[in-house]
């Protein structure tokens, strides 16, 4: 079976300052991946790459065997249109530090604006469907309400319910719980707990470290741009065998 | 310093002293009112003429033509101001230089110059036609209203684009992000997510716009349009009454704007949709992640 998500040799700049070097990553099927790293290391830009926020210059991303944002022909890539584009995005869903919630539109607007009006899936399927993820990520009774009126932690549980009402085949979070006061915090991770037990394939950007330790099937470090290092929590964490991980570890612990 | 523990606390009152300097002020707006009240009252007006006009069918037809234009011309000026601003705003060089360009263009000509370079188009081109199919004689197309409309309509565009561009700059960029990361294309994203919250700053400098187009439809009279300005005046050449008709004009002007302000905090109202106060919802209502079961 092919990887869910697969970059191979990506290249990304801007201007003439390279912010991933040669990266590669393959993540499977119902694996959780989460990628640690200093600031300014690319790991946001890693996951807008993924996410196709941002085009890269070097190299290729396949999400689901299907390569993202091109189109082959022999040995050419030839950029697809917006709407080719914006079709492909369909199947990564993306959790952002700030929630990025249409502050427009009520909860469950949130939820089926995506289903609805870009997949044109039947309205009422996708309303129960909305419904049950409400009551899965803890907010049934908020369907109703703005984003404006609830808590950080409430936003962010009702972002990561809009990323799934896609029914992505990935879902990329970038820092999901930087911006939340601390008591909020373990609401969110609690969500993605769940999420990555039922199945859910998974890349987390995160500073949790022990949200890494306790969830990852495989830890990433990035550094300069560049992956340094990746193995198993045991090894990345708990007992980190590469000194600029394990200095990183011991900085952030 | 009094000490408070020899005084009965009880007994003591706050005096209210008459506030005189309001007061003064109060006379003297009241004053300057009843002056002008006077001065209207035993100057040489006909108020009954101003009655007599107010409703009557010429003048009506005039308000009927200030509407219409101000409507049209605002309808032009918000789609072609999107558009340009959307324009302005793109990654396609040659677009953004086309928009700057408009704007350069009909913001800084005078209104009354473009309604009048409208007009007389046909001094130029006397006919004008689709890349040769369709030719028409200039005169017949350029009506009054025609030349009226693109004059008023295209520099309205020009100040549009501005102020639409302001409030799509106020929406944070992770907007435009989450809709494209829910499969939107940039258009639909702009069109269905940016530009609704974009509204909200968007509307009152739009009102001010559109209260600006009532009075700025006055130039038309000078191209034979027959908007209120231009039926007073035909009455007042055939009866000299030319106060009493400025004043019903003004009456009309009045009018019209008080009701489009109105209608403006409506507007307002439905595009603050979301937006209410935040502050006002206790955190501690929150229902926590005590659904999700123990983790
Ligand atoms: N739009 C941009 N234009 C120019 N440089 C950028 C842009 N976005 C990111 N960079 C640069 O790319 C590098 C990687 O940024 P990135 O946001 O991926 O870091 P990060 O690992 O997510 O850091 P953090 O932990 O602070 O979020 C940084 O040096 C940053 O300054
Ligand atoms: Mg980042």
């Amino acid at each position: 079976m092919s990887p869910i998500l697969q970059a191979v040799h990506v290249q990304k700049y801007y201007g003439a300052f390279q912010a991933l070097k040669d990266v590669s990553l393959s993540v499977d099927r119902g694996e959780v991946v989460c990628i640690i790293g200093p600031s300014g290391s690319g790991k946001s830009t890693l996951l807008r790459c993924a996410s196709q926020l941002e085009s890269i210059d070097g190299g290729v991303i396949a999400v689901d065997g299907e390569i993202a944002g091109f189109r082959r022909s022999g040995d050419t890539l030839v950029p697809l249109s917006d709407g080719q584009t914006a079709r492909q995005r369909q199947n990564v869903g993306m959790v952002f530090q700030r929630f990025n919630l249409f502050p427009h539109r009520s909860v469950l607007e949130n939820l089926l604006e995506g289903p609805v009006r870009v997949q044109k899936r039947p309205a009422e399927d996708c309303r129960r469907e909305a419904m049950a993820l409400l009551e899965r990520v803890g907010l049934t009774a908020k369907a109703a309400s703005y984003p404006n009126e609830l808590s950080g932690g409430q936003q962010q549980r009702v972002a990561i319910a809009r990323a799934l009402a896609m029914r992505p085949k990935i879902i990329l979070f970038d820092e999901p719980t930087s911006a939340l006061d601390p008591e909020l915090v373990g609401e969110v991770l609690s969500v993605m707990k769940e999420l990555a037990k039922s199945g859910m394939t998974m890349v987390v950007v995160t500073h949790e470290i022990a949200f890494c330790r306790e969830v990852a099937d495989r830890v990433v470090f990035m550094d300069g741009g560049a992956i340094i290092a990746t193995g198993s929590p045991e090894d990345m964490i708990v007992r980190p065998q590469n000194p600029r991980v394990a200095s990183f570890i011991s900085a952030v612990l | 310093m009094q000490d408070l523990a020899g005084i009965d606390v009880q007994r003591l009152r706050i005096s209210r002293p008459i506030p005189y300097r309001q007061v003064a002020a109060s006379a003297l707006l009241l004053a300057f009112l009843a002056f002008v009240a006077h001065a209207f009252w035993v100057g040489a007006i006909e108020w009954h003429y101003v009655s007599d006009y107010l409703f009557s069918a010429p003048i009506l037809k005039g308000v009927r033509g200030t509407i219409v234009m101000t409507v049209c011309a605002m309808v032009i000026g918000i789609v072609l101001g999107t558009a340009v601003a959307m324009m302005r705003m793109s990654a396609n060089p040659a677009l953004r230089w086309a928009a700057t360009g408009y704007i350069w263009l009909f913001r800084g000509i005078p209104a009354l110059l473009q309604l009048l370079l409208w007009f007389n188009l046909a001094l130029i081109f006397p006919t004008i036609s689709l890349f040769g199919f369709f030719p028409v004689n200039t005169v017949d197309v350029m009506t009054p209203f025609v030349a009226a409309l693109l004059g008023l309509g295209i520099q309205q565009g020009a100040y549009t684009a501005e102020v639409v561009r302001s409030g799509i700059l106020s929406v944070d960029r992770g907007q435009m992000e989450a809709a494209q990361s829910i499969g939107m294309t940039r258009l639909r994203a702009m069109l269905t997510i940016v530009l609704p919250q974009a509204m909200r700053v968007i509307v009152p400098p739009i009102g001010n716009e559109t209260i600006g187009m009532v009075k700025l439809t006055s130039l038309a009279s000078v191209i034979q349009y027959s908007e209120v300005l231009r039926t007073v005046g035909d009455v007042y050449y055939a009866n000299s009454r030319v106060i009493e008709l400025l004043i019903v004009a003004g009456i009309w002007y009045m009018v019209i704007v008080t009701v489009l302000s109105i209608g403006q905090s409506y507007i307002e109202k439905y595009f603050s949709k979301g937006w209410g106060r935040a502050a006002d919802v206790p955190k501690a209502l929150s229902d926590g992640p005590a659904a999700m079961g123990a983790a």
